[in-house]
């Protein structure tokens, strides 16, 4: 499996050439110029706002975060804006996988009117922009069905991410070979039951670096339902900004705040893949 | 070739694989209703015709090897028995059952119907173990003990007892091959289908297989045996059926199939592989 294995001993060391490449691409390394890119270009930021003539205000960004006054320690809007997102992103993941795995059982279905369905569903969400779906599920699902701004926002987001995540499913079952279909169903085992002991436990594996990148995907893409006024953390910092005028600050905070959440989730995902790597 | 060590245990009264089950209904004597009945059965696939008109009748107990050239529809037709493949005309009669689109009927017959395959296919993410019980735990709804005992008791019948809580990729092909068929005893069928089974497998592997298969037909097991093993066939067969492009040509005891085969097909097929 490991290349250097399958060397003949006392083989030369690797080329120059490839030794850099290698350094390059090691964590460390890569971190590290990561870092230095991202100096670079705030530093290009500051510099342009100093010639703006901006004026920094750092130190009125804490309080947003919490504060510790006569009434003792309080969460600050930024932290609730933080879960009110969360939370959004939960329950329209949720609701998205749901939608995922029946379109995706739709899909690979013997139903003809069934796998017609699945892919009128795919073509209209994967050609409409998030913004133009999400304005029709506020403006004309909503009245019709009597959704508030907070349900049509989950049901926007699980629908444009379940058709996304469809495709994740559709592609680990395919990745699943035909022979354990039949060996499974030469047993007497009804579909589901092939899908539920034999097919969804192999894929699991083809199918969680995907679905933890669509769960990057889905805190990120929640942040357009500050355009219906949905309170979540994009919303909180528009409407710090309205209050403060301070949108250099705070832009920058709650892009830093985005970014730590999904750095995190993705660690938490590679020690998961991890996990489930040693298994064979 | 073949499995010259196991041949004398057939028959005999301790035989490790008598469950008793396999000699219900009666000895094939005096039960001649086939167990298996295939009736002018013809497959397509898209325009291409897989089977034509084959018919056969197999008895309960009877231990029958298919073999012809590469292509002939010998998997076909062993499909079309447990239904992995539909068959277009014709009828297939299983254990009494009609195969048709019934649902209900085809999942009988699969229970009552093992069938190994020539790439094993185990369920990878399963423990050897958990192979064998999967299925009488969701199909036949048994408890996972009882089921767990089943399973041991089989995985000892094919001389693996020692690797119940192996995954199937820490095994030898030979190896896969017994916990497969294990598996497909677990479900205590009254018919196993074998699709090449040793097809797959390194040459000093092939023996323990068909070992266990000679052990298997012992207990008076119904056996459909796809294979280009001529000793496993010489030992075991009660009759050869020999497939050419879709059709059965001929089908005749061992006796009179190696020495004396009606078709010059046949004839032509034998020298070819007595030759190696
Ligand atoms: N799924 C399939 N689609 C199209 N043709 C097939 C399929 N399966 C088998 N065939 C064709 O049917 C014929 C018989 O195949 P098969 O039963 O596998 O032969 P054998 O097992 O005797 O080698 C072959 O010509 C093969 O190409
Ligand atoms: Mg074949």
């Amino acid at each position: 499996m490991d290349r250097a294995a399958s060397l003949p001993v006392g083989k030369r060391r690797p080329s120059r050439r490839l030794r850099l490449r290698r350094a390059v691409a090691s964590r460390p390394v890569s971190v590290l110029i990561y870092l230095a890119v991202m100096v670079l270009i705030l530093g290009a930021a500051f510099e342009g706002a100093a010639a703006m003539g901006y004026n920094w205000q750092w130190y009125r960004i804490p309080r947003y975060f919490w504060t510790v006054g006569d009434e003792g320690f309080r969460w600050g809007e930024i932290p609730m804006g933080l879960v009110a997102t969360l939370v959004l992103s939960t329950l329209a993941f949720a609701l998205a996988t749901v939608i995922g795995l029946v379109v995706a059982l739709l899909r690979l279905s013997d139903l003809v009117v069934g796998r017609a369905v699945a892919r009128v569903f795919l073509e209209i969400v994967r050609n409409s922009p998030l913004l133009v779906l999400l304005y029709v599920f506020y403006y004309v699902m909503g009245p019709i069905f009597g959704l508030d701004r907070y349900t049509a926002s989950i049901t926007c987001l699980a629908v444009f991410h379940g058709a996304l995540i469809s495709e994740i499913f559709r592609a680990g079952i395919e990745s699943v070979p035909k022979g354990q279909w039949e060996a499974a169903s030469a047993i007497g085992m009804t579909r589901g039951q092939v899908y539920r002991w034999i097919v969804l436990p192999q894929s699991v594996r083809f199918m969680l670096p995907p679905m933890t990148g669509e769960v990057v995907n889905m805190i990120k893409s929640s942040a357009i339902v500050s355009v219906i006024a949905v309170a979540e953390l994009t919303t909180i910092g528009r409407n710090l900004i309205s209050d403060t005028y301070m949108s250099f600050e705070i832009w920058f905070t709650i892009a830093a705040v985005y970014l730590a959440v999904t750095l995190l989730i993705s660690a938490f995902a590679s020690l998961l893949e991890k996990r489930h790597a040693v298994r064979d | 070739m073949g499995a010259d060590g196991a041949a004398g245990r057939q028959g005999r009264a301790s035989d490790p694989f008598a469950t008793g089950r396999a000699v219900q209904g009666g000895s094939p004597v005096t039960d001649p209703a086939p167990i298996i009945a295939l009736r002018d059965v013809c497959k397509f696939y898209g325009p291409f015709q897989a089977l034509t008109d084959v018919n056969l009748d197999i008895r309960q107990g009877e231990r029958v090897v298919v073999c012809g050239p590469s292509g002939s529809g010998k998997s076909t037709m062993i499909r079309c028995i447990n239904r992995l493949e539909e068959h277009d005309t014709g009828s297939i009669i299983v254990d009494g059952v009609e195969l048709d689109e019934e649902t209900r009927n085809i999942r009988a017959v699969r229970q009552d119907v093992g069938m190994v395959f020539q790439q094993f296919n185990l369920f990878p993410h399963l423990t050897v173990l958990e192979n064998l019980t999967i299925g009488p735990i969701r199909v036949r709804r048994m408890g996972r003990a009882q089921a767990e005992a089943l399973g041991r008791k089989f995985l000892d019948r094919v001389h693996i007892p020692e690797q119940a809580d192996k995954y199937p990729a820490q095994l030898s092909g030979g190896q896969q091959q017994r916990v497969a068929i294990a598996r497909a005893l677990c479900m205590e069928p009254r018919i196993m289908l074998f699709d090449e089974p040793t097809s797959a497998l390194d040459p000093e592997m092939i023996n323990e297989v068909l070992d266990v298969m000679v052990e298997l037909a012992g207990t008076g097991m119904t056996m459909v045996v796809v294979t280009h093993e001529m000793g496993f066939a010489r030992k075991v067969a009660d009759r050869i059926v020999f497939m050419e492009a879709g059709r059965i040509v001929e089908a005749a005891p061992p006796e009179k199939f190696f020495s004396a085969p009606d078709s010059e097909r046949a004839r032509l097929f034998l020298n070819q592989i007595l030759d190696h």
